[in-house]
């Protein structure tokens, strides 16, 4: 019995001290691999180390000066990726963790939470709060002499800004309102059929898709060629089919044609977020109120619109908010097909443009405030909402 | 496993019970099949192109191939070769993997314990702290862009994985805590009450009963973290830049269009090249990918 009382604490204090010591040691590890990662020409000097490792240095010199497997490189660096960087995120949660249950009870009990939520906070002030308000200050400030300026600001109300302003408030009424009314319309169409699922996956589908694969498959249907020429491009095709001359769509901005062509590649990615959320939200009306209006004789356009509809407000509202807010930081699109010329030019492409090419940081600063101010409303409605919530209670 | 089926079957009879016949008829169904076409045309496009000799693409269009499939030399893979060879479009798939997996799994792992002690343990400003996150959900990145480029370039980090994978993990976090925290919040209480009677640390509590409970949300979130940073253009162009050596595929498909816009062959291969990992992701795992992307919709 002795024994048996006794080899389990041992073990306990055997393992307590070796958990963290072994977890140390995975960390160093992974220090390293961290090492070659922030290291611009990581790959090939990873590998250019191993093969010093295994004695072959002429083949370590190779790779160092970029004439060795490149791609055997890149794999090695990706496996060390993965390793690093999943595997260190998690060896530190459970050394600290360790470690800190050493602690004596009352100091541990405090010391845990911490040790839980820090890294997120500091994350997330390192990488969004502070520079927030950095990005704040930045647009108060003269780039060259670092004064205060409210030029930066001033400089927004130019007809050409403006222009911009105008371009995304046409984003903002067209796409969502489109992606939200289509997403509707098809959401009720398809809860009709039997086929229903196999339907929505087609619409569902450029979900998938980045925007600027997208913006390639829509490019490649708005392609132009002069006349007499063979017109590859669908939407010309059909335009000359029914007897129209070649239009160059994506350079033509009379009555904005060619912004509400971009837009219409928008619509065409969010109508399936719109629809699969409302289709949830139409199924949930109960067949029995759908019945008693039957019965007081409504005809469908009506129990459509004045029973479907007010019942799933709520839902309609969560996805025009959605994708409102995704419409006002629209950039891949715009900054892939037109780079904002021909008057097609929104604010995030614009601050991308002024911030990042033309190195203007006060006015990429006020134009991304210009995006923050336009989701401030959401941000006060989350807000309210926690509170009501009573979260943390 | 006919129960389901047959229940299916029945709901929608008696949802089309009260649509008119004409109505449930054809002109409904057509107009069902004509929106799912015309939703799938332009990709079906983009498909066909890709596989078409450079000098076909542009002298007839696409639909010609599907009429004509079989005429001699209307296919090829000579497109592909050259993306994936010497358009540099193979390097950068490698280097989309490199910053998608750990820009995934590093931050759902983060939110997980940030979400665990914000639904379960009580500590000093606990509410403020989560005002924080939330008020965060909808921040543009562009608020955050210029103040941590100017950090990244004093420190070395634009232009390396680590650098990308720290942005996304911020970025990504926000969301990921929300949404983690209204799954581990509803767990019952009782599981933590005894598994605080039978002496369980915290950290025990999340390994062995938090994590397993919580796969669905996790993997929903997975999924579209996955998607977003995969696709993702604006963070990868702004921290890792353009060099062949990091550029993820988005970029490099950017840069395709800047340098061979007109060459109508390489433009198609390459977009595809960048969407076979998603759509492939899409058709296996649909059900918990149309739950990530309701669940991270509000990004």
């Amino acid at each position: 019995m002795a024994v048996r009382t006794d080899s389990p604490s041992r073990g306990v204090t055997l393992s307590a001290l070796i958990l963290p010591l072994g977890a140390l040691l995975s960390l160093t590890v992974v220090a390293v691999g961290l090492v070659f990662l922030a290291d611009k020409n990581g790959a090939n000097n990873l590998l250019g180390a191993i093969y010093e490792l295994l004695g072959n240095p002429a083949a370590a010199m190779a790779v160092r000066n970029g004439v060795g497997d490149q791609v055997l490189a890149k794999l090695l660096l990706a496996v060390v990726a993965l390793i690093s960087g999943v595997g260190g995120i998690w060896l530190l949660y459970s050394t600290v963790a360790q470690l800190v249950s050493l602690f004596r009870p009352s100091l541990r009990d405090r010391i845990m939470p911490w040790v839980f939520v820090l890294p997120a906070i500091a994350l997330l002030i390192g990488w969004l709060v502070y520079p927030g308000v950095t990005t704040i200050v930045t647009s108060f400030t003269n780039d060259n002499t670092g004064a205060f300026t409210l030029q930066n600001w001033l400089d927004l109300f130019k007809p050409a800004s403006l222009g911009i302003l105008f371009n995304n408030l046409l984003w903002l009424v067209v796409g969502t309102g489109g992606s939200v009314i289509l997403g509707l319309f098809i959401a009720a169409m398809f809860d009709r059929v039997k086929f229903e699922s196999l339907a929505k996956t087609f619409v569902f589908l450029p979900m998938a898709i980045s925007l600027v694969g997208a913006s390639v498959i829509w490019g490649l249907v708005y392609t132009w060629r002069p006349a007499g020429q063979p017109q590859y491009g669908l939407l010309n095709a059909l335009w000359t089919g029914v007897g129209g001359r070649p239009v160059d769509w994506i350079h033509t901005s009379d009555f904005h044609i060619n912004t509400f062509l971009l837009i219409v590649i928008f619509i065409w990615l969010q109508t399936g977020f719109a629809m699969v959320v409302l289709s949830a939200a139409i199924k949930g009306v109960s067949t029995e109120v759908l019945e008693a209006a039957r019965l007081d004789g409504a005809s469908e356009r009506q129990i459509f619109f004045q029973v479907i509809v007010p019942i799933i407000k709520g839902s309609i509202l969560a996805v025009i908010t959605t994708i409102a807010i995704a419409n006002l930081k629209i950039f891949d699109i715009v900054f892939v097909i037109t780079g904002g010329r021909f008057d097609t030019n929104v604010v995030a492409n614009e601050m991308f443009v002024q911030a990042f090419q033309f190195f203007n940081d006060g006015r990429g600063a006020a134009l991304a405030t210009v995006l923050f101010i336009a989701v401030l409303p959401v941000i006060y409605i989350n807000l309210r909402n926690l509170r009501e919530q009573g979260v943390g209670a | 496993m006919t129960a389901p089926g047959r229940a299916a079957v029945s709901r929608a009879e008696a949802r089309t019970a009260w649509v008119p016949l004409l109505m449930r008829s054809l002109p409904l169904k057509i107009a069902v099949v004509f929106i799912c076409l015309l939703w799938s045309v332009p990709t079906l496009g983009l498909f066909v192109s890709s596989f078409r000799p450079a000098q076909k693409i542009t002298q007839t269009g696409w639909w010609e191939a599907i009429l004509n499939p079989l005429q001699a030399g209307q296919w090829t893979l000579q497109n592909y070769q050259q993306v994936v060879g010497s358009e540099g479009m193979g390097n950068a798939f490698i280097n989309s993997l490199i910053v998608t997996g750990p820009s995934t799994v590093i931050p759902i792992t983060i939110a997980a314990f940030a979400a665990y002690a914000f639904a379960w343990i009580k500590f000093p400003l606990r509410g403020p702290l989560f005002a924080i996150v939330v008020g965060l959900l909808v921040v543009p990145l562009q608020m955050a862009f210029i103040p941590v480029l100017q950090r990244y370039s004093e420190i070395g980090l634009n232009g390396t994985f680590l650098g990308i994978w720290l942005a996304h993990t911020a970025f990504g976090l926000p969301l990921a805590i929300f949404l983690l925290y209204n799954f581990i919040s509803q767990l019952p209480r009782d599981l933590f009450e005894s598994a605080a009677i039978d002496g369980a640390s915290h950290y025990q509590v999340f390994t062995q009963i938090v994590v397993p409970l919580s796969i669905p949300a996790i993997g929903a979130f997975t999924i579209f973290q996955f998607l977003w940073v995969w696709n993702d253009l604006l963070v990868a162009f702004v921290f890792l830049g353009v060099g062949a050596d990091v550029r993820v595929l988005p970029t490099a498909l950017y840069q395709l269009i800047g340098s061979r816009g007109q060459a109508a062959h390489v433009l198609t291969a390459g977009a595809f090249l960048t969407m076979i990992v998603p759509l492939v992701v899409f058709l296996l795992l649909q059900r918990a990918f149309i739950r990530g992307i309701l669940a991270g919709s509000v990004k």
